[in-house]
C-alpha cells in the first residue's frame, strides 16, 4: 500500500513529468489551448500509460532485451489505437479538439520513459500505479497550463465565463506563443519555490530533482551525484 | 626612476558619448514625431505616449528593484522603448494597452534576457507584435475623432489612390508616429549629424524596399506608387528609428548592409504577397532574430591575419 501510495505522490509532485522532467513538451505546448483540452489529453496520456505500464511489467521477462524498444512501442501503439477509437466513437468532441495528438501519444517520451526505466524493471501493482501518478501528474500540469491559458485568452474556465464582461480577452495566449509564456512562467514558479526550500535548509534536492537516491531505476542520464554499486548489484549515490 | 608610472589597459581614447547621452539623443530626435502626433490626433495621443512611457521606465524600476540589481532607468533606454512603443499605437488604443504594451516591451524581452545590450529584439516592436497578435481588433483600428476609414497603406492595397501631399506631411490615419514622413525625417537628420546613427541600415533598407517594389509590385516604376508606399506605414519610424537600434543591428559593417536589404526584401514581401497592408514590425523582428547569424558571416579578418602579405 505505502508503495502503491509513494508511486502516486512520486508522478504527481517528486517526478512530475512536464514541471521536472520536462517530457512531452510537444503535447503540452500544443493542446493547452482550454483547461477541458489539458484535461482531456491528460486522462487520455494517463489511461495509455497505466495500461501499457501494467502490460508491459507483465511481459518484462519474456521481451528479449534486445527488441524491448519495438516491442513496447507495438504495446502503446496497440493502446494508444484503443483509445482513439474509443475517443472517436464516445467523446467526438474531444477527439476533435485533440486532433492529431491522440495518435501522436505513441511516441510521448512520457510513456515510453516509464516503459523503460520503470515498468520494465518493476512488478505490475507498481507499475500501474506508476503510470497513474505519471499520468496524474501530467493531467495536473497540463490542466494548469490550460486554465491559464483560457482564462487570459479567452476569459473562461472549462468554458465558463469567468473575467468580467468588460474583460479583453488577450488572445497570443490561446496561441503557440502564450504556450511558451505560461509553461516558461509555471516552470519558474517551481524553480523558485525549489530554492527557496534548499534556502531553508530542507532536503527539497531529493524532492524536486526527482531523486529517491534509487540509481538502478533512475532515467536522470544528466545526474552528476557519485555513484555506486553496492552489495545487491545496484548503482546508489556514494 | 622616481616618477611613478601609470599603467591602464585600453582603450586609452574614448569618446564622451556614454549610453544615456545616445539614448536623450533619440529622444530628442523623436520628440518632432510625437510631436505632429499630438498635433494630430489630440490630447488622447499625449496621455497614450505618457502612459506608455511611464510604464516602461516603472516596469524596469521594479523588477530592478524587486531583484536587488542596479537601477538603470537613468540610461533612458526605457523611455525610448516606451516613447517608440507609444508612436507604434493607434490613438483610439485605450489606456491599458500602453500599460500591457510597456510592461512587456521592458520585463519579456528587455529584462528577462538580462537588461540592456542583452535583449536579442527591438523591446518596442517585441511589443507591437505581441499586442498586435493578442488585441487584433484594437490595434488596426485607426478611426479616430480626426479621420476615420482605412489607412493610407490599406487603401493602396486595395487598389484606391492616395494624396501623396497628405502622406508626406502626415495628415492621414495610422499610429500616433508614424503618420508624418517630414517630422520624422527631421528627426532622423539630427541623428545622423549627431553621428548617433549612419545611413548604412537605413539607406540599404529603403534602396532594397524600393527595388523589390519595382520589381515584384506588378505596376513597375511607378513613381506614385513607390513614393506612397515609402511615406505611409511605419516604414521611415522603422528604418531610422528601430532598425538601428544599437542593441539589435549587426555590429559588422558589412553585415548592417546585409541586414539592411533583408529588411527591405521582408517588408516588401510583407506588404505586397502578405494578408495585411503593413510589414515594418515583422521584417524589423525577424531581421533581429537573424542578426547573430549575420554577425557570423559577416566577421571581419582581424588585423595581421590573413589577406595579402606585404
Amino acid at each position: 500500500m505505502n508503495d502503491i501510495k509513494e508511486r502516486l505522490i512520486n508522478g504527481l509532485v517528486k517526478e512530475n513529468p512536464t514541471f521536472v522532467l520536462m517530457l512531452g513538451m510537444c503535447p503540452t505546448l500544443a493542446v493547452t489551448t482550454s483547461a477541458m483540452n489539458g484535461l482531456g489529453m491528460g486522462l487520455t496520456t494517463m489511461v495509455v500509460l497505466a495500461l501499457s505500464n501494467a502490460f508491459i511489467s507483465l511481459l518484462r521477462n519474456i521481451i528479449p532485451d534486445k527488441v524491448r524498444i519495438p516491442a513496447f512501442i507495438v504495446i502503446i501503439a496497440s493502446f494508444v489505437t484503443m483509445v482513439e477509437l474509443l475517443l472517436e466513437g464516445f467523446i467526438p468532441s474531444l477527439y476533435d479538439a485533440l486532433g492529431i495528438y491522440i495518435p501522436l501519444i505513441v511516441v510521448n517520451c512520457i510513456i515510453l520513459g516509464r516503459a523503460e526505466s520503470y515498468a520494465s524493471k518493476n512488478p505490475v501493482i507498481p507499475s500501474l500505479f506508476d503510470g497513474i501518478g505519471m499520468g496524474l501528474g501530467f493531467s495536473f500540469a497540463l490542466t494548469c497550463i490550460g486554465s491559464v491559458r483560457e482564462l487570459i485568452g479567452a476569459g473562461t474556465l472549462f468554458g465558463m465565463h469567468i473575467m468580467p464582461e468588460s474583460y479583453v480577452p488577450c488572445s497570443i495566449f490561446i496561441m503557440a506563443p502564450g504556450a511558451f509564456f505560461v509553461l516558461a512562467t509555471l516552470t519558474a514558479i517551481q524553480n523558485k519555490i525549489k530554492i527557496n526550500g534548499e534556502r531553508k535548509g530542507k532536503d527539497m534536492s531529493k524532492i524536486q530533482s526527482g531523486c529517491g537516491g534509487d540509481c538502478l531505476n533512475c532515467s536522470d542520464t544528466g545526474c552528476t551525484k557519485p555513484q555506486k554499486i553496492n552489495g545487491k548489484g545496484e548503482r546508489e549515490h556514494a | 626612476m622616481s616618477d611613478l608610472m601609470k599603467v591602464s589597459s585600453n582603450p586609452h581614447i574614448r569618446a564622451k558619448s556614454s549610453t544615456s547621452s545616445i539614448m536623450l539623443a533619440v529622444v530628442i530626435a523623436l520628440l518632432p514625431a510625437a510631436g505632429f502626433g499630438i498635433y494630430n490626433f489630440g490630447t488622447d495621443a499625449l496621455i497614450l505616449i505618457l502612459v506608455t512611457v511611464l510604464s516602461t521606465v516603472l516596469t524596469e524600476y521594479i523588477f530592478e528593484k524587486i531583484l536587488k540589481k542596479k537601477t538603470t532607468i537613468g540610461d533612458y533606454s526605457a523611455v525610448v522603448t516606451g516613447l517608440l512603443l507609444a508612436l507604434n499605437l493607434p490613438v483610439s488604443a485605450p489606456w491599458w494597452i500602453g500599460v500591457i504594451g510597456g510592461i512587456f516591451a521592458i520585463l519579456v524581452v528587455k529584462m528577462l534576457f538580462g537588461g540592456l545590450g542583452q535583449n536579442f529584439m527591438n523591446p518596442a516592436l517585441g511589443a507591437r507584435c505581441f499586442l498586435l497578435i493578442s488585441f487584433t481588433s484594437i490595434m488596426t483600428n485607426f478611426d479616430c475623432d480626426a479621420y476615420t476609414g482605412a489607412t493610407p497603406l490599406a487603401a493602396l492595397k486595395s487598389g484606391e489612390t492616395v494624396n501623396i501631399f497628405n502622406m508626406v506631411v502626415g495628415k492621414t490615419a495610422g499610429t500616433i508616429g508614424e503618420t508624418s514622413m517630414i517630422a520624422i525625417v527631421i528627426g532622423a537628420c539630427f541623428l545622423i549629424l549627431t553621428g548617433v546613427i549612419d545611413l548604412r541600415i537605413p539607406g540599404s533598407y529603403i534602396v532594397s524596399f524600393v527595388v523589390f517594389i519595382c520589381l515584384f509590385s506588378g505596376r513597375g516604376f511607378d513613381y506614385a506608387y513607390i513614393s506612397a508606399h515609402l511615406a505611409g506605414g511605419g516604414l521611415m519610424l522603422g528604418a531610422f528609428f528601430m532598425a538601428t537600434d544599437y542593441v539589435t543591428r549587426p555590429i559588422t559593417v558589412k553585415g548592417q548592409y546585409v541586414y539592411g536589404i533583408l529588411l527591405g526584401i521582408l517588408t516588401g514581401i510583407f506588404r505586397i504577397f502578405g494578408p495585411s497592408a503593413e510589414g515594418v514590425s515583422y521584417a524589423i523582428i525577424l531581421g533581429n532574430l537573424l542578426v547573430p547569424l549575420i554577425e557570423k558571416a559577416t566577421l571581419p579578418t582581424a588585423f595581421g591575419k590573413g589577406g595579402a602579405r606585404v
